[in-house]
């Protein structure tokens, strides 16, 4: 069976979508960050799509780029919610309530 | 089969390589060496590796005049001056802010070369954004600039808002690069392509008969600079991130994401989408007439002067989007123009602010300006001629910039536009005005005395004659950028 590659287009927008919805309305930093590395894979399949239907290596290579750079995200945000958990033992964004104006 | 190796132009790269390598060297003797790294160093190798990219960029600017602009590494990265200013405006930016930087770990006793390191990474992470011709290499510029500036932001800690502030601007920093690599991924489907300059060729031979993709590409990719510039609706993050930081790294901040944003900004709405413009003016024009106005008029309320100076920044993003709204080469010098002349402003304004916090960098209050300019006339005076520069007050280079970009709109058509922008720089000259006018007020005598250590004086006078000295005479700067856009405009 051949799936249109349309779908994969919708999939990977529908991916996107709940990302970045989630990012909005959940408060644990760490669903809130699981969230943009759903966004960046919805991404990478975007990117994989149109490649295939382009027949064009170009965007298949920009999935390592973004792969790569999800890791080193990973890295860095895990650092920085460590260092937030160590402070308040949470890392629920509501608790945060230092910085306003 | 046989591997094609794109030719690699070293003069062009030399700038990224000088920076990366002083932070790997940092990095690699501070690990090696026994005893703790000695901060006078590590603060010398950095302005050093500063000087260097400023002499580069000297030979750079004169190959360019003889050569012409180039792509290099399979057109992946630019070499026209446009892109030469620009990095000579981020390691000015290093350069100045390594130095306050400094005074500020001495005081707060932060130990290590971590700090000059992320700098000069980011700083890096911003050239490769300036040069950068393919959405993809702007995305990895904005993420090596980004990355560094998170941790940055965390460096303080004994302040909980400091974590706090980086774990928001991590989130949504995030979301923002999300949403901008999305917007690339959904361009390359319409166009083919993620180079900047194929980009632009397909549009212009070919009319789309379905342009939704490019559309919603394109919006995407414009949100994400928004959020990394600051332009309302998008500003949520940014006097928080503003107020959590260390001092010395919000004025950093200020200065080096602007720079690479409205580069890479430039690059892609004027050369990659620069067929489109109707349909993106319309959307800056909202943008540019938001940003402006909302900056000024919340900071009228703000009590901490942190937060203040983040909605006068606001403010200034949106005189800087006007002239890439007016898409000429007079906005598009313009922007250049103020990018470069805020970029040393703001350092030495947050430079103040830093040795005015004192040990902890807690006191930003306005309070704690209250009488200052009559305990210390000097620091008094140097921080006045800095707030009217922004303010846009004539004499001060702030006056120059604000008027090269509401020409550029006069002559793009846009009145009504060059007027609401007025409006807020009124609007702004208020709480500029009060905040200055605090300074003078009398005082009870106990407040202390601001200690202000000889490296920070350095770059605080260096701010206040830049103000004055091209404010009187903007001359050779206004032609830098005026060259540097024809160079890069078609």
């Amino acid at each position: 069976m051949n799936v249109p590659a349309a779908w994969y287009l919708v999939v990977a927008a529908l991916l996107f979508g709940v990302g970045a919805f989630g990012l909005l309305t959940r408060r644990s930093a760490l669903i809130m960050f699981m969230c943009i590395e759903l966004m960046l894979n919805a991404v990478n399949l975007t990117f994989v799509t149109f490649a295939r239907t382009m027949s064009d290596v170009a965007g298949q290579a920009s999935v390592f780029f973004v792969m790569v750079v999800a890791a080193a995200e990973v890295t860095v945000g895990l650092g920085i919610v460590v260092a937030v958990f160590r402070r308040r033992s949470s890392t629920s964004v509501d608790e945060l309530a230092e910085l306003h104006g | 089969m046989t591997v094609l190796v794109p030719s690699i132009h070293y003069l062009a790269l030399l700038p990224i390589f000088i920076f990366f390598g002083a932070a790997l060297v940092l990095m690699v003797a501070s690990a090696l060496s026994a005893k703790s790294f000695s901060l006078r160093l590590a603060t010398s190798t950095t302005v050093l590796a500063s000087v260097a990219v400023l002499v580069v960029n000297v030979a750079q600017w004169s190959y360019v005049a003889h050569h012409g602009a180039t792509t290099t590494i399979a057109h992946a990265l630019v070499f026209d001056d446009f892109s030469v200013v620009a990095t000579a405006v981020i390691a000015a930016s290093m350069l100045l802010s390594a130095l306050v930087g400094h005074d500020w770990a001495l005081r707060e006793r932060v130990v290590g070369v971590d700090y000059h390191v992320l700098a000069l990474a980011a700083s890096a992470g911003a050239m490769v954004m300036v040069q950068a011709n393919d959405l993809i290499v702007i995305f990895l510029g904005l993420e090596m600039l980004s990355l560094g500036l998170y941790v940055l932001v965390a460096f303080d800690r004994h302040r909980a808002a400091s974590s706090e502030a980086a774990l928001k601007y991590f989130l949504l920093g995030g979301f923002a690069s999300a949403i901008f690599i999305y917007g690339a991924a959904l361009v390359y489907g319409a166009t083919g392509s993620t180079n900047v300059s194929s980009i632009a060729y397909f549009l212009g031979q070919n009319v789309l008969l379905r342009p939704g993709l490019l559309y919603a590409g394109g919006a995407l990719l414009l949100i994400g600079f928004a959020f990394k510039v600051a332009a309302v609706p998008f500003h949520a993050w940014s006097p928080d991130v503003y107020q959590g930081a260390p001092t010395p790294v919000t004025g950093f901040m200020a200065s080096i994401v602007k720079v690479g944003a409205f580069a890479a900004l430039i690059r892609v709405l004027l050369s990659a989408l620069g067929t489109q413009m109707d349909t993106w003016r319309p959307i800056l024009w909202v943008l540019v007439a938001l940003t402006s106005l909302l900056g000024a008029s919340v900071a009228l309320v703000q009590r901490d002067v942190k937060r203040l100076l983040a909605y006068s920044s606001i403010n200034q993003a949106g005189f800087m989007l006007l002239g890439v709204w007016s898409a000429n080469v007079r906005g598009v010098a313009g922007t250049l123009f103020y990018v470069m002349t805020y970029a040393p402003v703001v350092i030495a304004t947050f430079a103040i602010v830093t040795v005015v916090g004192g040990v902890g960098d807690e006191h930003h209050a306005l309070e704690h300006y209250r009488g200052l300019a009559r305990r210390q006339p000097w620091l008094g005076a140097a921080l006045t001629v800095l707030l009217l520069s922004q303010l846009g007050a004539p004499l001060t280079v702030g006056f120059y910039a604000k008027y090269s970009v509401l020409v550029a709109a006069l002559d793009a058509g846009g009145g009504a536009l060059a007027l609401i922008a007025l409006l807020s720089a009124a609007i702004a000259a208020y709480f500029y005005l009060r905040f200055a006018l605090t300074l003078y007020e009398e005082s009870d005598d106990d407040a202390s005395h601001v200690a202000v250590p000889r490296a920070s004086a350095v770059v605080i006078t260096i701010g206040v004659i830049f103000t004055v000295l091209f404010g009187l005479w903007p001359g050779p700067l206004a032609t830098w950028a005026q060259h540097a856009t024809l160079l890069f405009l078609p």
